[in-house]
């Protein structure tokens, strides 16, 4: 089905048609067609493409059951579904777009293709695990489809015991193995990036020059290796503690459901830094490029992402305050998780400092990047609310927690994924976007976004639980506004996936270099050949050499 | 030596093992055996999670735990922990006749790790079967009445006690089970090897598969060193 879309589309010239635009005349979209080409291949930027085909597929997925969700509380009443049914629509929400999207999107799509780019290889260290873990997420998503379309889950994303293990009589197992099988898939791109990072740099390219990308996605690969088998194993316990009642988390025989807690928080929380880092390393990018200076502090960038990676093991139990876990257990988190606050602070400031007497343009990755800083920091600022003990008891489960993690997770991972997409386009696809329908998108997902979660921040501080179908009528006007800014945010969402397939025939050719950016992936042709670089560059320079590439206007870059 | 080394050099532009984003042998080495222990990590954190719910539940159940301990065999886990050194051994001595290029060798001590593992899991499968008779698996049918010898006083389970007991047998069969899956795993793996080293496909240019695969093995027998004594061997001075 969609599938089928970019393998047919972007093939720039087959006949001998004009074109004499110095791209080479083989690539690696042309180099090979069929779905046989692209089903058995192992070149991680054709894995990158499947990938974007896949993860955009179970974002619209997603996001129906989003819309589903906003519908119904359009009304105080619960009239558009049942209770029941309500439930299993946010749950398969959630947990279709924090395994299926939010978790591999950036290092899977843009990870894929970029790294091996960046760092100057032919292609990732091990190719063929790379299709594998392809493959794994697809089986992975299969099953949650299959669970989705044979009676659901009704459990929430976080399927808590003994809920999960004793009473619902939805899918859990079945749900449970398909994560357990997409987690795989995340480990095994983790595990290739760190290898690749470490072993297969160009000569010359030490960790000191590497693109802050990099930085941000060996530093979300380590969280991949060591936090995904922990919710393996943590899965496998629910399996088994439902299939065979054993106790492990049945407190009737002596087991404790809080342990189940910790072990799937240990993950889960880790999991947020790696859906975000990534992001992060985008906007490194796209700031220094688009105000045309050296990032400020690319040290303390570089390693605010290795902090981030590592203290973020630490501060899981801040979802428990309420849980019971003991006061001075909590004391140590909420101390913890302020801490973390600090690399991300030092990430958001030295991109604003980078800004200063920066040559700024307001290109559309830019426009992403403006986005990410300030919903980031909305979404930053309120997680510091939420690690203060007195006010998480008073909005613990309710809406102002929603808000706060969409701001992170979709202002935050969203805004990041756009804006490299806009900005790395027209290496992927070898041409550009149109402009003008970019930017209205930016500007129609920015208020949209806002307008959708800003209400919810004020319902979650008056009182509005989460996870309910029916609310009290004076929650209605802010639900109302939260509805319509969803709207306008579906807009937002559609009109890429719209004109980036427009473009893909209609769009102006892009040059090699389209921004005059930094960094290797620039050097080669757009889109790349097979292997990448015709000879393995030899790197003698800092990353971000603004200073020595010439300017242009980057509002207009349509190709020569 | 040099002109040995040139040599090596030259042959290894017409490896057919070496992949072609790899500048060099080391370079695809280095890089396989980097990503081997990497995933030896994940299986770390796999199994961390188990041998955090047994501390966790040790410690706050510990009678019951010396109890349902005390009913394991230490004779077969003491046989099974001998058979898995000596299949440790084994594995070392294929990758050393690996090294050297001797294939039938190789293939010979890969034969005996193989059947080592099997002789491993068969134990594995006679102390399952002697839990199923006795009422140890956890389920309906669980039944427990021994006591917990703490060295000569004799403890006796209360009633309430033995849903405790219950959740060491049910730690215990999760992971010896996890356990003993991989060790299937590692015989799978093995068993490939094996068809793969006798047709001749390592050299001592190109063994890298039967290294990785020695320092998977060596980690499940590593696990196996932690579990016994957690397992088996709870307050069983005298």
């Amino acid at each position: 089905m969609a599938s089928m879309v970019p393998p047919a589309n972007p093939a720039p010239s087959q006949t001998p048609a004009p074109a004499p635009a110095p791209t080479p005349t083989t690539n690696y979209l042309n180099n090979g067609y069929g779905l046989r080409s692209w089903l058995l291949t192992t070149d991680h930027k054709r894995i990158a493409v499947l990938y974007l085909i896949s993860v955009t597929t179970f974002f619209f997925l997603g996001g129906f059951f989003a819309m589903l969700i906003r519908l119904e509380l359009l009304t105080p009443q619960g009239d558009l579904m049942q209770a029941d049914t309500y439930n299993k629509v946010f749950t398969m929400h959630g947990m279709i777009m924090v395994f299926f999207f939010l978790i591999p999107v950036v290092p899977a799509v843009l990870g894929n293709f970029l790294v091996p780019l960046m760092v100057g290889a032919k292609d990732l260290a091990f190719p063929r695990i790379n299709l594998l873990s392809w493959y794994l997420y697809i089986i992975g998503g299969i099953m949650m489809m299959h669970v989705m379309l044979t009676g659901g889950v009704d459990t929430g994303w976080t399927f808590y015991s003994p809920f999960s293990t004793e009473y619902t009589n939805t899918k859990i197992v079945e749900a449970g193995l398909a994560v357990f099988i997409a987690g795989f898939s995340s480990i095994l791109t983790g595990l290739n990036f760190i290898v690749t990072i470490h072993r297969l740099r160009a000569p010359g390219l030490t960790w000191s020059r590497l693109p802050l990308f990099i930085w941000a996605n060996y530093a979300t690969s380590i969280i991949m290796v060591l936090g995904t088998p922990v919710i393996a194993i943590t899965i496998v316990l629910v399996a088994v503690e439902r299939l065979f009642h054993l106790g492990i988390f049945d407190p009737r025989l002596g087991g404790d459901p809080l342990l189940f807690q910790h072990l799937f928080w240990f993950y889960s929380h880790p999991a947020v830094y790696i859906m975000i880092l990534p992001s992060m390393g985008v906007v490194s990018e796209l700031i220094a490029c688009f105000s045309r200076k050296r990032i400020f502090g690319y040290k303390f960038v570089a390693l605010s992402s290795i902090a981030i990676a590592v203290l973020g093991f630490l501060v899981w139990a801040h979802h428990m305050f309420v849980a019971g876990i003991s006061l001075y257990a909590a004391l140590m988190f909420s101390f913890l998780t302020f801490f973390i606050g600090v690399p991300s602070a030092v990430k958001v400031f030295n991109w604003t400092a980078t800004l200063y007497k920066g040559s700024i343009s307001y290109a559309t990755p830019m426009l992403y990047a403006f986005g990410f800083i300030g919903l980031f920091t909305i979404g930053g600022l309120t997680g510091l609310f939420l690690a203060t003990l007195g006010v998480d008891v008073h909005v613990h489960d309710t809406y102002f927690i929603v808000a706060h993690f969409h701001y992170v997770m979709v202002g935050g991972v969203l805004m990041g994924y756009l804006g490299g997409m806009h900005f790395w386009w027209p290496k992927i696809s070898g041409r550009m976007y149109p402009e003008g329908w970019a930017k209205l998108s930016a500007l129609f997902i920015f208020a949209g976004f806002n307008l959708t979660f800003f209400p919810q921040f004020i319902l979650g501080y008056l009182g509005m639980p989460r996870r309910y179908w029916q609310y009290p009528p004076e929650f209605q006007v802010l639900n109302v506004l939260s509805t319509a800014g969803a709207s306008i945010l579906a807009v937002g969402y559609l009109l890429p996936m719209i004109y980036f397939l427009w473009s893909l025939r209609y769009g102006p050719i892009a040059d090699a270099n389209p921004w005059n950016a930094a960094g290797l992936e620039w050097k080669t042709s757009s889109p790349p050949p097979t292997f990448n670089f015709d000879e393995t560059p030899v790197v003698t320079w800092e990353a971000y050499n603004y200073d020595e590439i010439p300017h242009k206007d980057l509002e207009a870059p349509v190709a020569r | 030596m040099h002109d040995n080394e040139a040599a090596t050099v030259k042959h290894e532009a017409h490896n057919p093992a070496l992949l072609h984003h790899f500048s060099d042998t080391q370079q695809q080495k280095n890089a396989a055996s980097l990503g081997m222990w990497l995933f030896l990590v994940t299986e770390i954190m796999f199994f961390g999670g188990m041998f955090c719910a047994y501390l966790i539940y040790r410690l706050k159940y510990f009678n019951a735990f010396a109890a349902g301990s005390q009913q394991l065999s230490i004779t077969l886990g003491a046989a099974n922990t001998a058979v898995l050194i000596i299949s440790s051994v084994t594995v070392v001595l294929a990758v050393k006749a690996a090294e050297a290029g001797k294939r039938k060798l190789l293939v010979s001590y890969l034969v005996v790790t193989v059947l080592l593992g099997m002789t491993f899991l068969t134990i594995k499968g006679f102390e399952y079967r002697e839990k199923f008779e006795r009422h140890h698996v956890p389920g309906p049918t669980f039944q427990f009445t021994e006591p917990f010898n703490d060295n000569g006083t004799i403890i006796p389970l209360q009633p309430d006690e033995v849903p405790h007991a219950q959740l060491f047998f049910a730690l215990y069969f999760v992971m010896t089970g996890m356990h003993a899956l991989h060790m299937v795993i590692g015989c799978g793996l093995f068993s490939v090897l094996i068809v793969l080293a006798w047709r001749g496909h390592y050299s001592p240019g190109y063994y890298t598969p039967i290294e990785n695969a020695g320092l998977y093995w060596h980690l499940v027998d590593i696990i196996w060193i932690y579990l016994f004594p957690l397992l088996y061997l709870i307050s069983r001075h005298s």
